[in-house]
């Protein structure tokens, strides 16, 4: 008996839409994300995350009501990421019935944000993803506005001193791997892991369920995030979970 | 909305977010009424109170007292159906190690930090803290609320703290994480639990319902 591994879908959304869609079969509108949320609620998904991806802040209000619909509907936590800059955002977003909110960009620009949000909405509700690149071996450098910003800080460091912030959990991508569909960057994800206090979700990389177990296994992740794997149905976040569980993984099934 | 009394009152004394809470209970509240309220009228008036809280115990307590809301609070765990939820479940205990302050004292125990010496996997590993993410809940006693959820069922928890009541006859919940501890209690009336039960999918939504439902 022991704490259970957590699976989390991604979903991408710009405008209120699910970029890509999806390939579930009997879906009515693969573009809706709250139902696609619906649906990976009833596969048990631990949680389901949200990326705000829209470009133009005049639609950004959208992504609330998308929150909205599907707090009321999907009882699991939600977490969402994309375009937080200044707190009151992050009570927009927690007060539209996120439980957890994500920063990256604007946590490196300004870290006493992660702070202040953190004093502000507790640390179970602060999320920092970081982007990570390798840049010698054993050795990764945290990028910004979506990979194509280098900061110079180190990916280790930058966990820590997030945590030390008041994060309460981080989102660690592989640039490298992201997109890739071979595998996580598992060297790094244990690095990261093996250097904070607070849970990590490994992400980038996801190709297949051995992935996904490896990512507990070898990269010592908290949890596991993945969007294509399961949006094109090529696996049910159920399945998953058996898989994992077979190698005697602890999930919620 | 009007001005019948409000069925289910969940507490507000502005600490985080409660609109999870209220949607869940909404959820399974069928034709009842469910008001997020800070004013102490309107939880005294009040069929069942929920009691949830997030963040810090030391804020929460100054927040609950700042608002006036702290004897509405004893006087709704004395004689009516009373639900605590995380912090919730701590503000009902004697004492925090968070920031050692005070709480309620409506269950006779202290509130402590997962001790950093015990918080190893069967592997070695460490376990983090906060203890995030979904674990078993071991039905410790029958209970009303337990109905129709099975034992050792997964219920979604976020917390560093946790209770350790002197009174071992009111543990109704046991949860492993490097320790046994209590992850949910009761006493008459009282039911208060440290996960989050609006969080926790089907097995959360059959426990508020059960609560609703609950005649103690």
């Amino acid at each position: 008996m022991a704490l259970a591994k957590r699976i989390i879908p991604c979903l991408d959304v710009t405008a209120g839409r699910v970029v890509k869609g999806t390939n579930f079969i009997d879906l009515r509108d693969a573009g809706d994300p709250v139902e696609i949320a619906r649906r990976y609620d009833e596969q048990g998904a631990d949680e389901v995350t949200f990326l705000d991806i829209t470009a133009s802040s005049d639609q950004r209000d959208i992504i609330l009501h998308i929150i909205e619909a599907c707090a009321a509907q999907v009882f699991i936590p939600l977490t969402v990421g994309g375009g937080v800059r200044v707190v009151a955002d992050v009570r927009r977003l927690l007060n539209a019935g996120a439980d957890k909110v994500s920063m990256n960009t604007s946590a490196v620009d300004n870290p006493d944000l992660v702070a202040e949000a953190s004093a502000k909405v507790g640390n179970q509700c602060i999320v920092v993803a970081i982007d990570a690149k390798q840049v010698a071996p054993g050795q990764w450098e945290v990028f910004t506005h979506g990979g194509r910003k280098r900061t110079g800080l180190d990916v280790v460091l930058w966990a820590r001193r997030v945590q030390q912030l008041g994060a309460g959990e981080i989102l660690l991508t592989s640039m490298d791997r992201d997109g890739t569909k071979n595998g996580f960057d598992l060297p790094l994800t244990r690095a990261v892991s093996e250097a904070v206090d607070i849970p990590v979700i490994a992400s980038g990389g996801v190709g297949n369920l051995q992935h996904l177990a490896d990512g507990v296994t070898e990269g010592r992740a908290d949890a596991v995030l993945a969007a294509s794997i399961f949006h094109f149905g090529e696996y049910t976040v159920r399945q998953a979970k058996e898989f994992m569980r077979e190698r005697g993984i602890e999930v919620r099934l | 909305m009007g001005s019948a009394p409000a069925s289910i009152a969940v507490i507000d004394y502005g600490m985080g977010n409660l609109r999870s809470v209220w949607q869940a209970l909404v959820h399974v509240a069928d034709d009842r009424e469910v008001v997020v309220t800070s004013d102490p009228a309107v939880v005294a008036a009040a069929g069942r109170v929920v009691f949830p809280g997030q963040g810090a115990m030391p804020d929460c307590m100054r927040e609950l007292e700042a608002r006036g809301l702290r004897s509405a609070v004893l006087d709704a765990a004395k004689n009516k159906p009373f639900l605590g939820i995380c912090i919730g479940l701590q503000m009902l205990f004697e004492h925090s190690e968070e920031g050692d302050v005070p709480g309620l004292g409506v269950f006779a125990g202290s509130v402590r930090h997962f001790p950093a010496e015990k918080m190893l996997a069967s592997e070695g590993d460490r376990l983090k803290v906060p203890h995030m993410g979904w674990n078993e809940v071991a039905q410790a006693q029958a209970h009303p609320l337990w109905k129709g959820i099975a034992d050792k069922a997964r219920f979604y928890f976020v917390h560093s703290y946790c209770v350790d009541p002197i009174d071992r006859n009111c543990i109704v919940g046991m949860t492993d994480y490097g320790i046994p501890f209590t992850s949910a209690v009761a006493r008459d009336n009282i039911f208060a639990i440290q996960c989050h039960p609006e969080k926790s999918a089907q097995a959360g939504l059959a426990l508020l319902a059960n609560f609703i439902g609950w005649k103690p």
